[in-house]
């Protein structure tokens, strides 16, 4: 790195450009990373947040996707699971997407069906009749609190408590009874109406979930698989993500780009060096050395303006959510995609010929 | 015997045939001597240097350097044995642009793997030695052109070499400049021990050198006496010419 250092140095002006595109691609990242985590929370965080290991939904016909919007499943499908061998746990989940009013407010919410004292909701034991849950963003877009009233579907019911910060499909969630989600679910064509939605389940080795799925006419994921089946949340995700990737394929070429014309500008002080007797391999340690004290003080600089700004607007509507994985991620990511671009454009110094130092040869 | 060339013969491609830059030369240079290898453009003068340099390898013939035959060696060996023993001085002085004069010498232990501060003071000596100690801290835009050639002096005996060879030293400077750094080079040999071989085609600067060898078309003439008895290029023997 002996060279290398002194040239960080004395080529300020080059290395403070490149930095700060680094920092750049690097803020953006972080900053559409915080986006994306935040906006997957307010899709999912009421489904990841179920103390449940599977969902079983309503088998799917005809080739469609698992599909929480499309899903309903009956009272017989419930017993058949709940009686399954191996099945720890079979709770019955109503979910439907309409909208409440308290006084002159009302929000889009989610409102999640279980039977009372469930351990699917957050204070379960106070969910019955006309009691309520409210996850802190529903009690906050209506206006009320433990002890108010709102509006469901043309019922008054009572707000029991405000716990949690669940969400989904960006809509925030209202615990109620199943016989309270029954009443603003859409009818289905059985004539026995819908038990629920999907069924979470906890199961230990010795269940069958196959042969369970296959009696009882239902398709069983993981807690996580079923993700997939949250439609906003697929298509949402896979556009944020597909983003990101081009601005990590973005950062490795035109980091790659720079170090390729640098290396093309040095090519005569590599002959130089090769010809006085340093190693190729000492020469590319001490080149890519160089692009990686750019890369990680980059990425650094970049990722540290990401978590301010995050900081600044994470209390605030948008839907930003920082932790170290989410922060840390993309800059790893970057440093390493970096890294093979700058990898790939300095390995030209293997082919400088020493010869060209002496002018005049041949 | 420092560096010895035995029976070299080069040629590069040259459209459909083979150009000969060097026909079975041979030349022997003792340690603390001073060798001049004269000739016209083009008459192989570089390309001696070159093959000396063991940056390029003969087609036939044996280079050996301090009694190391490199024919065998692989290209990271000779790249050692580049940074060990053998000192280069540019034509054009070469120096890395973002280095100080003092790092452009010290760079070279750095490749030779020498502690930093061992190497400091060592780069201080030779620049002492060359009269720039005064300039260790300017960069090469800073220097002018006889400065940046003793700097580039300075760097080829960094490391101690065996030998050291001189590229047209004195092509960018002045005749006052360019009889200085020769001076200098010829002091430095017998001080240093080293084997050096100057390549120029300027005869005019050529009293002190121990003997003159002359290339001709790609063969190297039998050395010619100057001023005093001339050593063989090719046994290293006092002969007449």
């Amino acid at each position: 790195m002996f060279v290398a250092w002194r040239e960080l140095k004395f080529a300020k002006g080059r290395f403070a450009l490149m930095g700060t595109v680094i920092v750049l691609i690097t803020l953006l990242v972080g900053l559409l990373s915080g986006l994306t985590a935040g906006l997957a929370r307010q899709n999912i965080s009421a489904i990841t947040g179920l103390p449940a290991g599977k969902i079983a939904f309503q088998a799917p016909h005809g080739g469609q996707d698992l599909s929480y919007a499309n899903s309903t499943v009956t009272e017989a499908q419930w017993r058949q699971w709940s009686e399954a061998p191996g099945v720890e746990s079979a709770e019955p989940l109503g979910i439907t997407t309409t909208s409440a009013t308290a006084g002159d407010r009302s929000t889009g919410v989610s409102v999640f069906g279980v039977e009372p004292g469930s351990r699917l909701a957050p204070d379960s034991n106070r969910i019955f009749g006309s009691a309520v849950v409210l996850s802190t963003a529903a009690a906050d877009g209506l206006g009320v609190q433990a002890g108010d009233s709102l509006t469901l579907a043309g019922r008054q019911l009572k707000v029991a408590a405000v716990e949690g910060d669940a969400h989904f499909s960006h809509t925030p969630v209202i615990w109620t009874s199943l016989d309270t989600w029954r009443k603003s679910a859409p009818p289905t064509g059985d004539g026995r109406g819908p038990r629920a939605t999907v069924i979470a389940l906890n199961t230990t080795v010795r269940a069958d979930v196959a042969a369970t799925d296959h009696r009882a006419g239902t398709k069983t994921v993981s807690t996580g698989d079923s993700l997939s089946a949250i439609g906003s949340y697929t298509s949402e995700n896979r556009s944020l993500q597909l983003m990101r990737g081009f601005l990590f394929a973005i950062s490795a070429l035109v980091i790659g780009a720079f170090f390729t014309v640098w290396t093309i500008q040095r090519s005569s002080d590599v002959a130089v060096l090769k010809a006085l007797g340093a190693s190729t391999a000492g020469l590319l340690t001490d080149a890519l050395g160089q692009a990686l004290v750019l890369l990680v003080g980059g990425t650094l600089t970049g990722t540290g303006v990401a978590v301010a700004l995050g900081a600044l607007v994470s209390g605030s509507a948008v839907p930003f959510l920082l932790t170290p994985a989410i922060v840390l991620m993309p800059a790893v990511v970057i440093v390493l995609l970096g890294a093979l671009g700058a990898a790939l454009s300095i390995r030209r110094i293997v082919s400088v010929d020493p010869l060209t130092a002496l002018g005049s040869a041949r | 015997m420092s560096l010895r060339l035995t029976g070299i013969t080069l040629t590069y491609p040259d459209g459909d045939t083979r150009l000969t830059a060097l026909d079975q030369v041979s030349l022997e240079v003792p340690k603390g001597s001073l060798t001049a290898v004269v000739g016209p453009s083009g008459s192989g003068k570089s390309s001696l240097l070159a093959v000396a340099a063991t940056l390029i390898a003969p087609d036939t013939g044996t280079v050996t350097v301090d009694g190391q035959t490199t024919t065998a060696l692989t290209r990271g060996e000779l790249t050692e044995l580049r940074g060990h023993k053998i000192g280069i001085v540019f034509q054009q002085p070469n120096l890395l642009p973002s280095l100080t004069a003092a790092e452009q010498l010290q760079v070279m232990a750095q490749i030779d793997g020498r502690k930093p501060r061992t190497a400091h003071t060592r780069a201080m000596e030779l620049l002492d030695a060359v009269g720039l100690v005064d300039q260790a801290g300017r960069r090469p835009h800073q220097l002018s052109g006889g400065q940046r050639q003793r700097v580039n002096i300075a760097r080829a005996l960094m490391n101690d070499p065996a030998v050291l060879l001189v590229d047209e030293p004195t092509s960018a400077l002045d005749h006052e400049r360019g009889a200085a750094v020769l001076g200098l080079i010829t002091r430095l040999t017998h001080q240093r021990a080293t084997a050096t071989v100057l390549v120029t085609h300027d005869r005019s600067h050529l009293t002190a050198v121990d003997q003159i060898a002359e290339v001709h078309d790609g063969r190297l003439r039998l050395p010619t006496a100057n001023g005093r008895p001339a050593r063989s290029a090719r046994t290293g023997s006092t002969s007449p010419e």
